[in-house]
């Protein structure tokens, strides 16, 4: 580990000042300063941004919530304004990492965090996320982790948030401020894919600081759900995973939010199969209709194939789950 | 429920070690009435007694001194620089940026090392040529003031290789596989009576592959060590002094190990090891990193040089359990007995140092049968050594013998149950000897009944709870109960308390606790007058804690040494008063096959949606001999059992397939056991005195509760779904689709 200054920033303000010249923000420091002990990234300067404030969960007029992005994920999982509008979010906060973890991670540092590819994390070997240009270890490597969908040969990996597959379900909006000014970026524009060059994971500029995620209202009735697989119970990253938000109103879909986990580049949002529901009955045909004309679209190698079958299950369940709790209410 | 031992073939004649209180007064008939019990018994504390961890209050509190936390003066930190190619040679290896760092000391490479005088271990012979014998080996070490400056120059050191390849992906077809002609636990090879015929009578015949996975220990404390070498008096190499504080099975391996390595007479060299922090095998020998803080602390003498593994070197050169691909045969008649049994199993070895994982050894003691064939085989690979690791042998082997029991009871429409009592032989099926004590049959009843076994109706798919599928499964358990070194142990009378000494270890198994009870008791005095002293050279020598032959070996010479005592200094000794005895096997012990057996029982739910298994429910029931402390007893067997249950759900180290590194290597990657993993989770034991292992009556658990786990629920498994997984872990990628 080299040698590093620290440094704590007062306010938004004082951090944006400090940002530039090798300095790092430092949130919950969870991914952060694994991957400074590794010598997956160095920084010269971290800049602890937690005593800025942006730490408090605000509810908007009409029923949205605007996120600090220094809030706490057990905070915002507690969050009775969440718990109640948007299940889906929480349900995903609390299938993250462990307890104690939540405790430290932020929202900010959530959304950023970087892939669990084995290759990404371990600097003997060729990555080109890390070292630009070096080409990807995982296609001929360890593969069972891949992505089966937007794949690259330029990379492989996956996004492992599971924060992040509920956010891009629900439109969330990321709110910056930095050298480019104020911006409102949608959470599905903020990711690259691995096509469009897997240097960097997102469409931020260095030191741009995230200050807000803005989660829109949902319509009323709208159902909303998060479901996580994975071999151990609990501490692990999403083999996959679903989001869905479902809004059924006289056994017709009037809105589906579909976002998947564990198989792509970026959160992953399932737009062929929200299409292919909205207007369509809610049943359990139209349902595996809908997840088929997106899984036609995976791309599976040789060690991950079973993520294919099992997303497809796990949509179907979570969908008919949500589709059942609207009718029995 | 009691059981007793039977009595000898022939009876012996009580040689002068025989068990001096422990055995029956006559061969007991079958049925006959409990062995009589060692006098002080209950009440002082004894053998038996539910007694508390001594250590416990200074580990929960962190004034436990590890390795790590031993207080020496003026202390420097080595890193490792490891190599990134599997096979070849180093061109140039620059350490001129690393040399710039701060507070650097030293740094290490093949050029500067000290020579080793023999290669006794091969995995210990580092830094000795340019040679790179597999990925992640060391090649060089920088010491620094501290850990961060040594880290960060560690990562400095260049290094050119001519990069040869190597072959590093295991597979059962691979053309190397050979037997091995050493290093197998037991014979690589045996036949007995016609298989062939034994096949082709037969009314069921299971013929299938099982596969298990190369697992880790991952214990908590990460092979710490701390050397010193004694600034030298004078030029006498005889008064050459190392001093090291490791985290070590039993300092007797490493010292004996080192010391010609190093030319160095053993008593040159003294170890500590009071406490440990989780070993299961792993640090039962010592391995490279070892030689490599020695070698670096001989060329800073008189300077403590420590070393502390991070996670992910806990993947590269500690040892592993290697992976087995194994075919079992199960040939039967209509009624479900054996006829012929083959198995065949075959795994990788590091060409650099042969270790067997001999997964065959199980088949030849659990079940009759008239011809049997096993053979286990090795491909030897351009990998890192593997090493013993819980149950080394049996946790395989039971894998693929309990699962094929389990299809051979479908086979036949056999509760899997009744299929083992109908298989159960009288004598060991390997060597032909009557059991010491065998109970299996008695911790499969009780266990089905305290289980509720009867809830099973065997057919898949019948039980559920909304869209999980529930399932029962069973499979048996044996471990030996062998003897490998006859031990030493000394007690002495001082300021009116007893202290027994001896190089016993404890791994958070509890040997501080109990050593003082099977002492207390053959001294015939309360346990809050004994002390331990264990964990050193220099005191009396004993069996490493390995092979869950610590307790009973140890008990042995404590006993024996608490006679020589008494004999010698009465039951009031005066201040001072010393006695040392060596404990031998019991009389008569060679002509029984002695092994610990047991049960374990499974409930799981599978999801039908998405493949994840969880064990709601499972019960082990173990005959282990006389249980020394039920407490420590009970948390080796659960341990154990959540060992099996993590290796079934969960544990799998993955290779690269160019470099054959572990790429997993964290535990964010590799996955154990979870707390909401476990769920309930029991042990139990049925009363049982062995006195042919040791006249504690005890026999091993640290091994026995591992084993069979993985079988056991994978027969759940299958009870629920219908499914038949036969490689580990059971994740939920086999389960779906
Ligand atoms: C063992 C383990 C298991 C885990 N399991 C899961 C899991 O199952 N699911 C899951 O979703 N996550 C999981 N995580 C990841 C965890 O959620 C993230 O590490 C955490 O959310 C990161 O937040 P942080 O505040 O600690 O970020 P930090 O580590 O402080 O920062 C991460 C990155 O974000 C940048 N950053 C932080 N805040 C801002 C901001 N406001 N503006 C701009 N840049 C910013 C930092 O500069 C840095 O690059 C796991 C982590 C670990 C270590």
């Amino acid at each position: 580990m080299r040698p590093f200054v620290y440094e704590r920033a007062t306010d938004v303000a004082d951090a944006l000042d400090r940002a530039g010249d090798g300095a790092v923000f430092l949130a919950g420091g969870t991914n952060l300063v694994d991957h400074l002990r590794l010598g997956v990234r160095s920084a010269e300067r971290l800049v602890d941004i937690t005593r800025i404030g942006l730490d408090e969960v605000e509810e908007l007029p009409g029923g949205g919530l605007r996120v600090g992005a220094l809030v706490r994920n057990s905070d915002l999982a507690a969050h009775p304004a969440l718990r109640r509008g948007f299940p889906v979010v929480a349900q995903a906060l609390l299938a993250g990492a462990s307890g104690q973890l939540r405790n430290m991670a932020t929202t900010g540092g959530n959304l950023l965090q970087r892939t669990r590819c084995v290759y990404f994390q371990d600097v003997t070997m060729p990555c080109t996320k890390r070292d630009p240009g070096s080409g990807c270890s995982a296609l001929e490597g360890y593969a069972a982790g891949n992505a089966i969908f937007e794949t690259s040969p330029r990379c492989m990996a996956v996004h492992p948030s599971d924060l992040c597959v509920a956010l891009v379900a629900l439109d969330a909006v990321v709110r910056t401020t930095g050298p480019a000014g104020d911006r409102e970026i949608p959470m599905t524009e903020l990711y690259r894919r691995a096509e469009d060059g897997p240097e960097t994971d997102t469409h931020l500029v260095p030191g741009e600081l995230i200050t807000h995620v803005d989660l829109p209202p949902l319509a009323p009735g709208t159902r909303s759900a998060y479901r996580k697989v994975r071999e151990r119970a609990s501490y692990a990253f999403a083999l996959v995973s679903v989001a869905a938000a479902l809004d059924v109103v006289d056994g017709r879909v009037r809105d589906a939010r579909l976002g998947f986990g564990g198989v792509c580049h970026r959160p992953f949002r399932a737009r062929r199969a929200e299409e292919a529901l909205v207007g369509g009955p809610a049943d359990a045909a139209a349902f595996a209709a809908a997840i088929d004309a997106e899984l036609a679209h995976a791309r599976p190698g040789r060690d991950n194939a079973a993520k294919v079958p099992i997303l497809r299950n796990t949509a179907l369940a979570v969908l008919a789950g949500l589709a059942d709790e609207g009718a029995r209410s | 429920m009691t059981i007793s031992p039977p009595a000898p073939p022939s009876t012996p004649t009580p040689g002068p070690d025989a068990p001096p209180v422990a055995v029956p007064d006559a061969p007991p008939a079958t049925g006959a009435p409990a062995p009589r019990r060692t006098v002080a018994g209950r009440g002082f504390g004894g053998i038996g007694s539910d007694r508390a961890r001594v250590d416990g209050p200074a580990k929960v509190t962190g004034t436990a001194p590890y390795a790590y936390e031993q207080e020496v003066e003026n202390p420097a930190y080595l890193f490792g620089v490891t190599s990134a190619i599997a096979v070849g040679r180093i061109v140039d290896i620059d350490t001129t940026q690393a040399e710039r760092v701060p507070g650097v000391l030293l740094v290490l490479t093949h050029r500067n090392a000290p020579r080793l005088r023999t290669k006794l271990m091969g995995e210990l012979v580092v830094l000795q040529s340019d040679r790179v014998r597999h990925r992640g080996e060391y090649i060089g070490a920088v010491v620094a003031q501290t850990p961060e400056a040594a880290r960060e120059a560690a990562a400095l050191v260049r290094v050119r290789y001519d990069d040869e390849g190597g072959d590093v992906d295991f597979h059962a077809d691979h053309p190397a596989a050979t037997v091995p002609k050493r290093g197998a636990a037991g014979n690589p090879r045996e036949e007995k009576g016609d298989v062939e015929a034994g096949l082709a009578g037969a009314a069921h015949l299971v013929d299938a592959t099982y596969t298990t996975a190369t697992e880790f220990h991952s214990p908590m404390e990460p092979h710490p060590i701390t050397a010193l070498w004694h600034p030298r008096p004078g030029l006498d190499p005889r008064a050459r002094r190392l001093t090291i504080y490791e985290a070590d099975q039993g300092p007797i391996a490493t010292q004996l190990i080192l010391a010609p390595m190093l030319g160095l007479l053993p008593n040159q060299i003294k170890i500590h090891s009071p406490f440990v922090g989780g070993a299961f095998g792993g640090k039962g020998m010592p391995h490279a990193h070892v030689m490599l803080v020695v070698l670096a602390a001989k060329l800073l003498a008189g300077r403590p040089v420590k070393f502390a593994l991070t996670r992910q070197q806990m993947f590269a050169t500690v040892g592993y359990r290697p992976p087995t691909a194994q075919r079992l045969r199960l040939a039967a008649d209509a009624d479900g007995r054996l006829t012929a049994v083959v198995h065949e199993s075959v795994s990788p070895t590091a060409k650099l140092a042969t270790f067997v994982e001999q997964a065959v050894g199980i088949t030849r003691v659990m079940y009759a049968t008239p011809n049997r064939r096993t053979e286990q085989r090795v491909v030897p690979l351009d990998i890192a050594p593997g090493t013993f690791m819980r149950a080394p042998g049996e946790f395989s082997g039971a894998f693929a013998l309990e699962t094929a029991m389990d299809e051979l009871a479908v086979a036949t429409g056999l509760d899997p149950i009744e299929l083992r009592r109908r298989n159960e032989p009288d004598v060991d099926p390997d060597t032909g000897k009557p059991w010491s004590t065998r109970n299996l049959l008695a911790c499969l009843d009780t266990g089905a009944d305290r289980f509720g076994w009867e809830v099973r109706t065997g057919r898949p798919g019948e039980r559920r709870d909304g869209e999980w599928l529930l399932g029962m499964g069973v499979a048996a358990a044996s471990f030996p109960a062998s003897h490998a070194l006859s031990t030493w142990a000394r007690i002495t009378f001082a300021g009116g308390r007893y202290v027994v000494e001896l190089q016993a270890s404890d791994l958070g198994t509890g040997a501080w606790t109990i050593l003082p009870q099977i002492a207390a008791d053959a001294l015939e005095v309360p346990v809050d007058l004994v002390d331990a002293r264990i964990g050193s050279t220099g005191l009396p020598v004993a069996m490493i804690a390995g092979g869950s032959m610590g307790t009973y070996t140890w008990g042995n010479s404590i006993i024996a040494a608490a006679r020589a005592f008494r004999r010698k200094h009465g039951p009031l000794p005066a201040d001072g008063a010393t006695a040392r005895a060596q404990g031998r096997l019991p009389s008569g012990a060679r002509q029984f096959a002695r092994h610990s057996f047991g049960a374990h029982f499974a409930e799981v739910a599978v999801s039908e949606v998405t493949g994840e298994v969880r064990v709601r429910r499972m019960l082990g029931v173990f005959a282990c001999g006389r249980i020394v402390n039920p407490r420590t007893a009970r948390s080796q067997f659960v341990g154990g059992m959540t060992m099996g249950l993590s290796a079934a759900l969960h544990e799998a180290g993955h290779r690269d397939p160019r470099t054959g590194h572990v790429v997993n290597h964290d535990l964010a990657g590799y996955h154990i056991a979870a707390h909401a993993d476990v769920l309930d989770l029991d042990a139990d034991w049925v009363e049982e005195f062995d006195p042919y292992v040791s006249p504690t009556g005890a026999k091993g658990i640290g091994e026995v509760g591992i084993v069979g786990v993985p079988a056991a629920i994978g027969n759940a498994i299958y009870d629920a779904t219908g499914r038949r997984v036969r490689d580990l872990p059971f994740t939920p990628d086999k389960l779906v689709g």
